[in-house]
């Protein structure tokens, strides 16, 4: 029995290990020489991970007594947030040098961080979400304040510790109301309590706290104001990982608590999500308008992003949440290619961040440029681009549950940010001349953003087959 | 032949592929080496399109050279063209040579430029040919794409102001039809379109925000197509982003502007809102041809003070846009050929238009019309072909602009005398407009000492000219060339709205579906 446990969770131990392993070869081998080598070899376990999850049989397995799943709700999940922490580290590694912030810790919270993620969208207990969750965020915390002798760093790392630590209470909290009144932290015993089409009063004032407390991890209005301040704050590899992995996971959760624990009465929790779909996707999309700093303007765009993933988990039908599944990773390829090119920008070997240092980019660098123009265009939702597909499969799952109205303000709100969208590529195309941004080194972070560009470009002839994985998933998460 | 509709969509693309994989630098050579591939490659698809014109049998009102594949999310990759859309496949590839050959003496990114311009042709033929609610929604959002950059970085002064507005107007109007488009897909359990044009969408009353709505989901999602449609047309009043593409952009942008991205507005009228929502048109369908009436009226006035040569012909656009509207909403024999033919006309008509402006402004790099005058003197050859395509666009008997305004207004008398009365008016603007432009260009002394010099048209433009010339007087003569082919079709679709509304024809010989293969004759046949 034990060890057919520990088997089962066996991608989380091996990161676990491997963590703890680079921490001590770290701290006996002179520190900083290895970094590079750790950060690689992270990669590498983390992508061999994402392959062992891939290769599990289709059946869902549980653990430890039923407080921890493996199914391919949590496959799918796990492998897009692999993948995507693999990536983040290989694109932050040139600048993290140039910036002199090569530490061998890097990696090994990046690993942490992903270890407690993958224990979140495999919970099944209250407290195995916990333990997950805060894990997640404790790496988090750090990282975000990782250039120590920066203020603006300092500040964000503070800020969402402060902020994060108020929204664990919320949760917890709600967690705790949930216990009192259903005598169980575990998700199925929970579920079984739920008669009929509506919660109790009090289970359903548990779950209004924890869904605030996810919604602030997914930066969902009104839980957002952190986003913009940490992004920008935060050393730009970090704020690309902020954007990827950690919102694939709390959206996993907040899929896992909706529909495993209280998946009975979707209408209840519909419409919370409901209310915070639509003011995310329209505060996130005016938000981002007036925005200079890219930083700022993603994490604006990020914010109307995660909108339109709740907009699939607000239909409350296996529809939505393949829609959302679909969503996060299409999402997440985009952020990379951004991301990555982010990270090259750069005048005179200093980094920049605005969005007029882009002018004329065209000019200067034609290939980078029309790759970062397909992606502006995804995310904005022009197809054939994917990023039209991800909005195709939540709107489509939103008016198949009855929320037309929602899906109106979605569309409506995605035509304002297609402005600032556009905005980007006025200014790579039609701006004015002004000095060239550097084009030299970072060969993998170009190759990223072309690469994330190519994906999606060609993901129109079938998707690469996501889709079916996705479907997958939801039918396991939606009995 | 099987893939017949896969080639002719998809032969453009591949060549804008090729050019960007293999043609490198911005030297001389490599500028004409796009130029002659760009050209080659629209000549090669209009070749393979004819093939398809002498293949199509105009008495089959059904889809024909249909191809269908499974694809994503359960949606279908289905091809196929009947009579409403194989002639705008026919004139989207007849024009985008002449285009082509309008950017040669194009020097700022050429390579770039014929790329828009090729995959521009890809979408837009996609647009017509797309059997699919999802796929044709793809093709006609994707064309915004090569159109916000071919205005933005080969336009004028303004055309940053002018290619943001083009894009976000088309974008909001498109994405309510997305929102529509997906409400149909769940209530007919398809987006198959040639299996949505026999469903019946509820049309029972509604409420809604205490609002009793005529025509239930039908009205709704009619007005959720309408919101793109008219926006693409455009209609009058939200037609005020076409000046500002058309004067901005640069002369090849204009002509497929004017001459097959409006058309698109039309056609979804015709493929969509007409067959799909037939009680909700016709509840609609006079706010639809008052607004016609107006549009053509008050565009003409406006047309009538512009100073900018360009902007005038866009505003003539509109006005004959409102023609097709109104044809289209007269929903009778007459009024749908004569829309498909207004539209087809009008492709021809603006398309030369924008070349005659482009020709005197690749010369003397203005629009003004008080920096002309006089240019007969220098330009004889020239004075002949404006002349001509002014005529045409007043709809002077002889042109096939004539045959499109007759018909439309044949039509709408049948159906509203009183909006055939205020859009005949717009008729005698249209004249004075189109005349007087031409002769404050054309004639007079010519003073102005930068005209001097000014050259008449040399070869290339002749050449770009001749088919225009030739197809205008051509279907002004023989309109049944068009009307045999589309006339099958429109008379089933005629047939199919009347059913859905109960409507019993008033002369029923001549739209009975029984005898559908000579009704285009007798609809034609007042023209001759």
């Amino acid at each position: 029995m034990t060890s057919l446990d520990l088997s089962i969770a066996l991608p989380e131990i091996l990161l676990s290990l491997w963590a703890m392993v680079a921490l001590m070869a770290g701290a006996y081998f002179g520190k900083d020489r290895l970094a590079a080598a750790l950060t690689w070899a992270t990669v590498a376990v983390m992508i061999l991970l994402a392959i062992l999850v891939g290769v599990q049989g289709p059946e869902a397995q549980t653990a430890f007594g039923g407080l921890f799943v493996e199914d391919a709700f949590s496959r799918f999940a796990k492998m897009a947030m692999l993948l995507a922490s693999a990536a983040v580290l290989v694109m932050g590694m040139d600048y993290l040098e140039r910036a002199k912030m090569m530490k061998f810790e890097y990696p090994i919270l990046v690993s942490l961080a992903t270890v407690g993620m993958m224990v979140m969208v495999s919970a099944q207990d209250l407290i195995t979400l916990y333990m997950g969750l805060e894990l997640q965020s404790l790496a988090l915390y750090v990282l975000a304040a990782f250039r120590r002798d920066s203020v603006k760093a300092t500040e964000a790392g503070l800020k969402y510790f402060v902020l994060g630590a108020l929204a664990s209470g919320l949760l917890l909290y709600g967690a705790s109301l949930v216990y009192g009144y259903a005598g169980t932290t575990r998700f199925d015993g929970i579920a079984s309590l739920i008669h009929g089409d509506h919660l109790p009063v009090g289970l359903l004032m548990g779950l209004a706290f924890m869904i605030a407390g996810l919604a602030f991890k997914v930066s969902a209005v009104p839980f957002h104001m952190w986003t913009p301040d940490v992004y920008e704050g935060a050393p730009t590899p970090v704020t690309a990982f902020f954007a990827t992995a950690p919102k694939v996971a709390a959206m996993a959760l907040l899929a896992r608590v909706t529909y495993d624990a209280f998946g009975h009465a979707p209408g209840d929790w519909g419409q919370i999500l409901a209310l915070l779909a639509g003011l995310s996707m329209v505060i996130g999309a005016v938000g981002a308008l007036s925005q200079r700093n890219l930083k700022r303007l993603m994490a604006y765009s990020s914010i109307s992003h995660m909108g339109f993933a709740l907009l699939g988990l607000t239909a409350g039908t296996e529809a939505g949440v393949k829609a959302t599944l679909l969503y996060m990773a299409i999402y997440v390829t985009m952020s990379i290619g951004v991301f990555a090119f982010m990270l090259t920008m750069r005048r005179e070997g200093r980094p920049v961040v605005a969005i007029d240092d882009l002018n004329l980019l065209s000019k200067t660098q034609p290939i980078q440029a029309l790759a970062l123009l397909i992606l502006m265009f995804s995310l904005a939702g022009v197809p054939p681009l994917i990023g039209f597909w991800a909005k195709f499969a939540v709107l489509t799952a939103a008016i198949g549950a009855g929320y037309v109205t929602l899906a109106v303000v979605g569309v409506i709100a995605s035509v304002i940010g297609a402005f600032y969208y556009l905005r980007i590529v006025y200014f790579m195309y039609f701006g004015t001349e002004v000095d060239a941004l550097d084009d030299d080194g970072a060969p993998a972070q170009r190759w990223l953003t072309l690469a994330a560009a190519a994906v999606t470009l060609l993901g129109v002839v079938n998707l690469f087959g996501i889709e079916g994985a996705a479907s997958v998933a939801a039918q396991a998460l939606v009995h | 032949m099987l893939n017949l509709l896969s080639i002719i969509t998809f032969l453009p693309a591949v060549a804008a592929f090729i050019g960007a994989v293999f043609l490198h630098g911005e030297n001389a050579q490599t500028q004409l080496q796009a130029k002659r591939l760009a050209l080659f490659a629209t000549l090669a698809t209009f070749a393979i399109s004819l093939i398809l014109l002498f293949n199509f049998d105009p008495a089959d009102t059904g889809f024909q050279f249909v191809e269908e594949h499974d694809w994503i999310l359960g949606l279908k990759y289905k091809l196929g063209v009947d009579g409403i859309s194989v002639l705008f496949v026919l004139l989207t590839t007849f024009l985008m040579p002449i285009t082509i050959g309008a950017c040669w003496g194009v020097t700022h990114r050429v390579k770039e430029y014929m790329i828009a311009f090729l995959l521009l042709e890809t979408l837009m033929i996609g647009v017509f040919v797309s059997l699919d609610l999802v796929l044709f929604y793809l093709f006609f959002e994707a064309g915004l794409i090569p159109m916000f950059l071919i205005i933005g970085i080969w336009g004028g002064a303004n055309r940053i102001y002018a290619a943001f507005k083009f894009f976000l107007y088309t974008f909001i109007g498109s994405v309510l039809m997305l929102v529509a488009m997906i409400y149909m897909y769940l209530q007919a359990g398809t987006t198959d379109i040639p299996t949505l044009l026999t469903h019946e969408f509820s049309a029972g009353p509604l409420t809604l925000l205490g609002w009793q709505i005529a025509g239930g989901a039908q009205t709704l999602m009619f007005f959720a197509f309408f919101a793109s449609f008219a926006v693409k047309m455009p209609m009058w009043p939200v037609h005020t982003w076409l000046p500002d593409a058309h004067v901005q952009a640069p002369t090849a942008g204009s002509v497929v502007l004017a001459a097959v991205l409006l058309k698109m507005g039309g056609y979804g009228f015709l493929r969509f809102s007409l067959p799909m929502f037939p009680i909700a048109s016709e509840i609609w369908a006079p706010l639809v041809l008052w607004m016609s009436a107006i549009a053509i009226v008050y565009a003409s006035l406006v047309a009538l003070v512009q100073e900018d040569m360009k902007k005038l012909v866009a505003y003539s656009s509109v006005a004959h846009m409102g023609f097709v509207t109104m044809g289209i909403f007269a929903a009778n024999q007459q009024g749908l050929d004569g829309a498909i033919f207004q539209m087809l006309s009008h492709g021809f008509i603006s398309g030369a238009l924008f070349l005659v402006v482009g020709v005197v402004y690749d010369r003397i790099h203005t629009r003004d019309i008080e920096a002309y005058g006089g240019l007969v003197n220098r330009m004889p050859m020239y004075a002949a072909v404006f002349m001509l395509f002014t005529m045409a666009n007043v709809g002077l008997p002889g042109t096939s602009g004539f045959v499109g305004e007759f018909l439309t207004f044949m039509a709408v008398f049948q159906v509203n005398t009183w909006v055939a009365a205020v859009a005949a008016s717009g008729v005698i603007f249209s004249a004075g407009y189109g005349l007087w432009l031409y002769r404050r260009v054309v004639f007079g002394p010519l003073i102005k000492e930068s005209l001097k010099s000014i050259t008449d048209m040399d070869t290339r433009e002749k050449l770009m000219f001749a088919p225009l010339i030739v197809m205008t007087l051509l279907l002004g003569v023989y309109p049944a060339l068009v009307t045999d082919i589309i006339g099958p079709s429109t008379a089933a679709l005629v047939e199919h709205y009347n059913d859905a509304n109960g409507i019993v024809p008033a002369e029923a010989g001549m739209h009975a579906a029984a005898d559908a293969s000579h009704a285009p004759a007798a609809a034609a046949a007042p023209t001759h």
